[in-house]
């Protein structure tokens, strides 16, 4: 940036082979690296998920078969896209909000705010992995601490034995995370909200929650966004915390769970799997071109 | 370059810069002296990698040329994931792995050496431990170490103090069960959050019921699972689901194990190491197993279910190429192959049986005495679904499916419909 600007001041003629070189190497590896990091795997992925191949033997072309397979015949896969939008809704609808709503109470000045703020924070310094690990002790029927609260030992419930209730004690786990990451984004952006905002509001006579909804949030937009960005690519990434509790099956299926099962291992299933990683690019393009759109329409109407 | 050679080229480049492989990394050996052999080990876990340790220290020790073993070991998962890269890359001389269709696989795409030569001269090996170590092309490729029946375990003190005797048949089980609940125990311990240990269950009640060449021709796809022999295996393990401790999808086998060991559960089908890895040593000698009971007279309790372990020659190995190399890693695997080198190991790692019957076995335990009878009464060894069958297919398909049988055990004919309809896809791969 700084060189081209530099450059344009001075008159393009002052590229010199130096110059040249330069901007070479700094452009180039950096787009060598997309090509290679990027684009080559998800240009090979799509390519391979139309072949068959156990990733030794010969690589064989069998068109939309593995498509086909995948949507009639792979009983993990609309349970699978399932979790991974509902996934999405949670942590969009539920979490994001609440973490909202613990930052905005905090900002206000709660007795011992400081105290909740790191209790709150604290479990995103965590993997995802390490709150699976956390959770098992927790859930588990047999010697978890939950049961063990409930004083349930007659008919303990199965938290995660349970295919139609594991997805939300996860959920809820992954939440605890999620929850303490917005807050601390969100109150950095009330803390940098103009004081005189919320005093002209009062003045004008606005509500707490009228002086909030039409005021502060609205000026909290750039923090929204990237709140918004977030909680998009942690749904859709998600995959360590149900890998580590049962290796995302028995009610755990996500598409990044199913992926590895076909393509990880021995006699791998590299063109099936990559049918399912071709999925789940989909529906992330599907949310990041939504994305793109919602910002460029918002820059040209600001 | 051809467009296939390009698409492949740039397929494991990609798999190779997405999926760090560790093993890889691990390849090189000194090699070149034609005396120092690489070892490929998954065995991560403490205990075996010590007693690993102590049997090639003792290779070394003997040799008179003095050859020499490296090991590169790997965590076990890690392992066990990367191994198609690991044999493709740049494996090591000689490396761990498992007997039966696993091991056939890899020898039918040419990654594996030939050495039926070594087999001519093993000695104390029964011909079912030589079928096992057999390519479909006949050859042999692997050198047997050592195995761990599975069968149904419980505690002698708990069968004493409730006056239990080991049930022969499918019935006397049942009514063994029954007892055990007035008594108020969970009859069988069960489950399958790791989706393997209800693999043994099935394994054996389809053995029981239907024989073992039935269960290898399944698990080789040459039979239907929509078979009413199938829909009777799962049908006679529903009249067992009773008995067995609910929950089973969310307790893995070391939870279910400790159940057995707090005197909570009465029994358990569970493989040799099992038990004794979540028992106190105080109370290893408590542990007991009987044969999994006889379902159909006519298979008796012929088969036992026993996985092998062993070691492979790897084809890529490039120090193999060399001829004192491959000497010497022939002359690691028949030593290997002797009675004396499995003792060494079992010291160390008393879970499990040597498959010699020229090992010695007045130092095992009571329960190791038993094990051997057991496998040695055996008409047939079975390994396990996942090492029987194409593990694509274990893999994706039977572990959802039991799963879901345990979930839901009414609908079997859901169950074996789907479970034939993938099969087919997967088995239709084959080259």
């Amino acid at each position: 940036m700084s060189i081209s600007r530099r450059a344009g001041r001075r008159g393009p003629r002052r590229f010199t082979r130096r110059d040249l070189a330069v901007l070479g190497v700094l452009l180039g590896i950096p787009i060598l690296l997309d090509v290679f990091i990027v684009w080559g795997p998800t240009l090979a992925s799509i390519a391979l998920s139309f072949t068959s191949w156990d990733g030794i033997g010969d690589i064989r072309w069998v068109g939309t078969q593995n498509y086909e397979n995948l949507f009639t015949n792979y009983p993990q896969f609309w349970p699978a896209a399932r979790h991974n939008l509902l996934w999405l809704a949670f942590l969009g609808l539920v979490a994001t909000p609440f973490g909202l709503l613990l930052a905005v109470l905090i900002d206000r000045g709660v007795r011992f705010s400081r105290f909740y703020q790191s209790t709150l924070y604290m479990p995103v310094v965590l993997s995802l992995a390490v709150v699976g690990f956390i959770a098992q002790l927790i859930f588990s029927r047999d010697q978890g601490a939950l049961n063990a609260i409930l004083g349930d030992t007659e008919k303990p419930t199965d938290w995660l034995g349970d295919p139609d209730l594991n997805i939300w004690m996860i959920l809820l786990a992954a939440a605890w995370r999620h929850t303490g990451y917005v807050m601390i984004l969100y109150l950095a952006g009330l803390k940098a909200v103009d004081a005189s905002l919320k005093e002209a509001a009062a003045i004008d006579g606005a509500s707490e929650a009228q002086t909030f909804f039409r005021v502060v949030f609205p000026t909290l937009r750039p923090v929204n966004v990237i709140v918004g960005v977030i909680t998009v690519i942690e749904a859709l990434r998600a995959f360590d915390i149900v890998y580590a509790v049962n290796k995302g099956r028995n009610g755990l299926e996500l598409l990044s769970v199913l992926v590895t099962d076909n393509i990880i291992g021995e006699a791998s299933r590299i063109g099936f799997g990559s049918a399912i990683a071709v999925v789940l690019l989909l529906v992330s393009m599907g949310f990041v071109v939504t994305y793109l759109v919602q910002e460029i329409r918002g820059e040209k109407n600001r | 370059m051809s467009r296939r050679n390009l698409l492949r080229g740039a397929a494991v480049g990609a798999g190779a810069i997405t999926l760090p492989s560790l093993l890889a990394a691990c390849g090189s050996g000194p090699g070149g002296d034609g005396k120092t052999i690489t070892m490929g080990s998954n065995s991560s876990d403490p205990v075996p990698k010590k007693a690993f340790a102590d049997a090639f220290a003792a290779y070394g020790k003997q040799s008179k040329d003095g050859r020499k073993v490296k090991v590169n070991t790997v965590d076990h998962n890690t392992f066990q994931e990367n191994i198609n890269r690991y044999l493709q890359g740049k494996p090591d001389d000689v490396l761990m792995w498992f007997a039966g269709y696993r091991m056939q696989f890899f020898a039918k795409k040419g990654l594996l050496h030939d050495i039926s030569d070594n087999w001519g001269s093993y000695q104390g090996f029964s011909p079912a431990l030589k079928a096992q170590s057999t390519g479909e092309d006949g050859k042999q490729y692997l050198t047997p170490y050592y195995y761990y029946p599975w069968a149904v375990f419980h505690r002698k003190s708990v069968f004493q103090e409730h006056g239990y005797t080991a049930p022969k048949t499918l019935d006397e089980y049942i009514t063994l069960a029954k007892q055990m609940r007035k008594d108020k125990l969970v009859p069988i311990a069960f489950c399958d959050k790791d989706g393997w240990p209800a693999m043994g269950t099935f394994d054996y009640i389809n053995m029981r019921t239907n024989g073992y060449e039935f269960h290898k021709n399944l698990m080789a796809g040459q039979e239907a699972w929509t078979d009413k022999r199938v829909k009777d295996v799962f049908d006679t393990w529903r009249s067992l689901l009773p008995y067995c401790q609910p929950g089973a999808n969310g307790r893995t086998w070391q939870e279910a194990a400790t159940s057995l060991q707090k005197k909570e559960a009465g029994m358990a089908v569970f493989g040799l190491p099992h038990p004794g890895a979540q028992f106190p040593k105080a109370e290893q000698a408590d542990i007991d197993f009987f044969p999994f009971p006889v379902i159909n007279p006519e298979h008796g309790q012929d088969a036992v279910e026993a996985p092998i372990d062993g070691f492979l020659l790897a084809k890529k190995s490039k120090n193999l190429n060399n001829k004192a190399n491959m000497e010497s890693a022939k002359d690691l695997l028949k030593w290997l192959a002797t009675g004396e080198a499995e003792d060494i190991y079992l010291a160390g790692d008393p879970n499990n049986i040597a498959v010699s019957d020229q090992a010695d076995i007045s130092k095992y335990t009571p329960l190791q005495k038993k094990a051997v009878e057991l496998v040695s009464g055996a008409k047939q060894i079975s390994q396990f679904l996942d090492r029987d069958t194409r593990p694509d297919f274990s893999s994706t398909v039977m572990i959802p499916a039991i799963q879901t049988f345990i979930n839901k055990p009414k609908d079997v004919d859901g169950l074996v419909n789907s479970i034939e309809r993938q099969k087919k896809t997967i088995f239709a791969t084959e080259d």
